[in-house]
């Protein structure tokens, strides 16, 4: 039951970095891509009726986290306590720049919310990719289960890490890199002539960073996790996913330079799936893995909340994740087509 | 930890009472926005079809400040109350995520509809997803409710070993005979508060001349709604939940209702403000014996006062909680006098050429904000000094490895940054009320903002 309960997570939170993740990756590239003020709102209203949705499931698998294990949720968000605060104010930030571009006409602050949404989709990007980075390495848990880090220290992982080193700072550019390959994806599917270009050569030049980092990572690992990659070998099934991992970074490339931006941006959000249920299966069952001491790991057995409480979930979440993914089907399917124009006075 | 946890409450209490300014609206403007499509489909109305257009930007607007200010609350939990969460969450945390899972979906996906797809969905698909929107946010608000009338008064749990609390009965949760009464008198609040924005912008244009034929429309509407709302928040919905209150917090009753003493044929206290230090009321203006009738509908029932009750039990803000509930209940029968007036002004015809009435409308839209956030006042401060009652005392909830001096650094950053949003807030509002739904003469056709 606690594994069911493991895997649903991985699922939304994957999910949310795929759906999440183009808009944010279109953010980071706005201002590349959209060369003036009417591509820039093409941009905007590509993603404009989505993003709203495609953050819910960052709420959604909070409140999955909250319920299916407390102890995980109460540790690590105090844990991570300024970080969090952080992503806060940059998503009240990040949210306000894109819904209320369109209610000030003067180009100046046209300017001004574009630049906050850009910005505001970069940082969050880094600390996704920053939290990522943590968990694979680990916090201080002390004997409560409890831990607090700072944002940085002397930023290499030690017993006593802050949020930022070099190793969380890495998957920081694989972060940025990737979801700048797939924002650039979404975009060149859903628009058309320059913008969709320019799209397709930012999806083809951050492939390189993304190959990069992503390699330099999965060495990094080696030295910082031993056992992340010992735990693939033992459990040697995970494998799929890295293999489906490397076939959609593979296609990615290939179905760009073919101008199949559709099956690249498919590519993309499989690479995305792969690596994290990579990172998913090799961690398992940790959940939290303690730099301290291996027996104050959180692990889905000690942070997981009683057994009638996990049974009773599967009553609701089932049924509703299955309306949910009907809705996005449905929402997906009434705006479908590419934006090519956006009449004057209307939308973002 | 004194200071650190004076601010971790200081910060919940200041992000959750600007937070819900927003959804106090837009639930209740949800149900209006669905009449409204409803009346224009129903008698082909133009004019409705472009008032549910303009009411939907005044949505989108206090929609999306209520996400951004929403989400920082499901974070605090975690951020600010491990401990709390620790306890409590194998519980609470359910109707969060169902919250998540059921009505966030639901809302975000057809409001993105509503909002960008009118032309493409047809006016009954549009219908449809203005229903949709609605039903998802009446149903996020029926999970928040079940949340916090857990928090007050406990049900279908057992602790463990290790003193944390677990679910042995979900239906007995979710149908907790304190959230019945408690939902219906919180939507009905937001119904309140929309319904008075719609008659006070229709005022608005009818004092000023303009949008004439949209402001009989808005100021019928919205007082035909608030009227009822206004009732209904009374009674029978605030008075079983006050009955509610007498029942499983009657700690609380008495700090709410100024009681100091235990007696029978307990007053009603109308004004008078409390004296910790003499355990008094000074200047007090009561009707005898009324508090007993109100409570237990017998004159000379015995009504427990604060002295009944050990002092550490007490709420720890005896005058803030007293003043609250004393305003909430104060504007309440203020609302209902002023919608009748209108009803009966309406009835007479004079309505639409009674200034000073028009002007009261105007200028009454802030009080049911006023009178919301009293009503939760009342219910946060009224189940303190417990963060769960009667299980877990607040002082033992916060999170134990973030320094006070972490906790105000992101109070202040808070209160900067919500600071800015009320200004802009404020100016974006007021800028589409300006403007004003389409003008009479133009756009004829709906218009796809997509």
């Amino acid at each position: 039951m606690e594994t069911f309960w493991y895997i649903a997570l991985t699922f939304m939170l994957i999910m949310y970095v795929i759906l999440d993740g183009f808009d944010l990756g279109a953010g980071i590239i706005h201002f590349w891509a959209g060369k003036d003020e009417h591509e820039r709102r093409i941009v905007l209203n590509a993603i404009g009726p989505y993003w709203d949705g495609n953050e819910v499931w960052l709420v959604a698998a909070g409140g999955t986290l909250y319920f299916a294990f407390p102890k995980l949720y109460a540790s690590s968000f105090s844990g991570f306590y300024l970080p969090l605060i952080l992503v806060l104010w940059v998503l009240i930030l990040r949210a306000l720049g894109i819904e209320f571009r369109h209610h000030l006409r003067h180009p100046m602050w046209k300017m001004f919310w574009d630049r906050t949404f850009s910005v505001g989709s970069l940082l969050l990007v880094i600390f996704l990719g920053a939290a990522l980075g943590n968990i694979i390495r680990g916090v201080p848990l002390n004997e409560e289960g409890y831990f607090f880090v700072p944002l940085w220290t002397n930023f290499s992982p030690g017993e006593q890490p802050g949020v930022l080193d070099w190793f969380t700072l890495l998957f920081v550019a694989v972060a940025v890199s990737t979801l700048m390959v797939h924002g650039a994806n979404f975009l060149a599917f859903k628009t058309a002539g320059e913008l969709q270009h320019r799209a397709a050569r930012i999806a083809g030049r951050a492939w390189w960073a993304m190959t990069a980092s992503s390699v330099l990572a999965l060495v990094a690992v080696n030295y910082v996790r031993p056992d992340f990659w010992l735990n693939l070998g033992e459990r040697p099934a995970g494998l799929f996913f890295l293999i489906l991992s490397i076939a959609a970074w593979w296609a990615m490339a290939f179905f760009n330079r073919k101008g199949e931006h559709f099956r690249a941006f498919l590519s993309s959000s499989a690479f995305i799936a792969g690596m994290g249920a990579t990172t998913a299966w090799a961690h398992y069952p940790i959940m939290l893995y303690a730099t301290t001491d291996p027996g104050r790991h959180l692990t889905i057995y000690n942070a997981a909340s009683s057994a009638y409480g996990l049974k009773i979930g599967l009553m609701w979440w089932i049924p509703g994740m299955l309306l949910a993914c009907g809705y996005f089907a449905f929402l997906f399917y009434v705006f479908r087509g590419k934006i090519t124009s956006v009449p004057e006075d209307s939308g973002y | 930890m004194e200071t650190a946890l004076t601010v971790h409450r200081l910060q919940f209490a200041f992000t959750i009472t600007y937070h819900y300014l927003f959804p106090q609206l837009t639930m209740g403007l949800a149900l209006l926005i669905v009449i409204m499509k409803a009346l224009a489909l129903r008698k082909n109305d133009e004019f409705y079809h472009r008032s549910a257009r303009f009411w939907a930007k005044i949505f989108a607007i206090n929609f999306a400040m209520g996400v951004v200010t929403g989400i920082p609350m499901e974070f605090q939990f975690g951020t600010n109350w491990a401990r709390f969460s620790t306890f409590a969450g194998g519980i609470i945390g359910q109707t969060l995520a169902m919250e998540g899972v059921f009505a966030f979906f639901l809302e975000s996906s057809f409001l993105g509809l509503f909002l960008f797809g009118e032309k493409r969905l047809g006016p009954r698909g549009h219908f449809l997803a203005a229903l949709m929107v609605f039903i998802g946010s009446w149903l996020s608000g029926y999970f928040i409710i079940v949340t916090n009338a857990w928090m007050q008064h406990p049900v279908g749990y057992e602790i463990d070993a290790q003193g944390r609390v677990h679910l042995v009965d979900f239906w007995a949760f979710l149908l907790n005979p304190w959230a019945f009464w408690q939902y219906w008198h919180t939507m009905l609040g937001a119904v309140v508060t929309s319904s008075f924005v719609v008659a006070a912008v229709g005022a608005f244009y009818k004092l000023t001349g303009r949008n004439e034929i949209y402001a009989d429309r808005f100021l019928r509407l919205g007082l035909m709604t608030a009227a009822l709302a206004s009732v209904l928040v009374a009674f029978p919905t605030g008075d079983m939940q006050g009955k509610n209150v007498a029942r499983y917090q009657p700690v609380t009753l008495a700090a709410m209702e100024g009681l100091f003493e235990t007696k029978e044929g307990a007053e009603l206290i109308l004004i008078g403000q409390p004296d910790m230090e003499n355990l008094r009321i000074d200047n007090p203006i009561h009707i005898p014996k009324l508090l007993s009738f109100l409570t237990y509908h017998r004159w000379e029932a015995e009504v427990k006062g604060l002295d009944a009750f050990p002092r550490e039990d007490w709420p720890d803000n005896i005058p803030l909680l007293y003043y609250a509930y004393h305003i909430m209940v104060g504007l309440g029968t203020i609302f209902i006098a002023v919608t009748a007036l209108g009803l009966f002004l309406w009835w007479r015809k004079s309505l639409s050429h009674s200034r000073w009435y028009l002007w009261i409308l105007m200028l009454s839209f802030p009080f049911p904000y006023i009178a919301n956030t009293a009503g939760w006042l009342t219910a946060e401060l009224g189940r303190q000094p417990w963060l769960v009652y009667g299980l877990l005392r607040t002082a033992e909830g916060a999170s134990p490895e973030v320094s006070g001096g972490n906790a105000l650094f992101t109070l202040i950053g808070f209160m900067g940054i919500y600071a800015a949003l009320s200004l802009l807030f404020v100016f974006l509002v007021m800028r589409e009320v300006m403007h004003g739904p389409d003008p009479v003469q133009q756009a004829a056709i709906p218009k796809d903002r997509s």
